[in-house]
């Protein structure tokens, strides 16, 4: 699964007849540290988001087992609404192999 | 699959009901040598890891479902395994 935030919706009144009732959200993908990262994309939503709200969403196959049993054709979907993010990046152990710096 | 190390969790009340009772974790995949390979990810916890943890990383549906039980549901990651040791050929990083 992926994380990011709902930062808009996208109609779409002709469409496959699977994707009828379907609100298409559009994603911004974040790091834990909740800043953008990568290109935004459009998600089906089966969690009930609203625009803002910070979600995760799941990719590929199955994407569609929200839905079931419809075989909806969509390849990515919004499953859960998150409240919080504990994040807890901890330091490379001393003396170990140091990892190529960024620039 | 990946290797990765736990970097946070994750809380959620409203979600698909087959996520219900397992961790949400946040975890950053690694290369070899230890640095970040991509963007952190959300798995499902199937072995139950923690923040700076080591582990094993699915990263497809079938794999991860059958780890934590829940067949035929949207999981397309899960922590399957702690790593404790990696071991190369020399030559190798």
């Amino acid at each position: 699964m992926y994380f990011g935030r709902v930062v808009g919706s996208v109609w779409s009144t002709v469409k496959n007849p699977h994707l009828t009732g379907k609100r298409l959200l559009v994603i911004q993908p974040l790091t834990p540290e909740l800043k953008s990262t990568g290109k935004q994309l459009i998600c089906a939503d089966s969690a009930g988001a609203g625009v803002g709200e910070l979600i995760y969403w799941v990719r590929g196959r199955e994407a569609s087992f929200p839905f079931a049993p419809e075989e909806a054709p969509v390849d990515t979907t919004v499953v859960g609404i998150v409240d919080e993010v504990h994040v807890q990046r901890t330091p490379p152990p001393a003396g170990g192999r140091k990892a190529p710096r960024k620039k | 699959m990946l290797i990765a190390r736990v970097v946070g969790e994750l809380v959620a009340t409203q979600k698909h009901p087959s996520h219900e009772g397992r961790k949400l974790l946040l975890v950053q995949p690694l290369n070899l040598d230890g640095s970040d390979r991509g963007d952190a990810v959300v798995a499902l916890d199937a072995v139950d890891a923690g923040a700076g943890d080591r582990v094993l990383l699915a990263t497809e549906g079938f794999s991860a479902m059958t780890s934590v039980g829940r067949p035929n549901s949207p999981i397309d990651m899960s922590v399957i395994g702690f790593i404790d040791h990696i071991e190369l050929i020399d030559g190798v990083h």
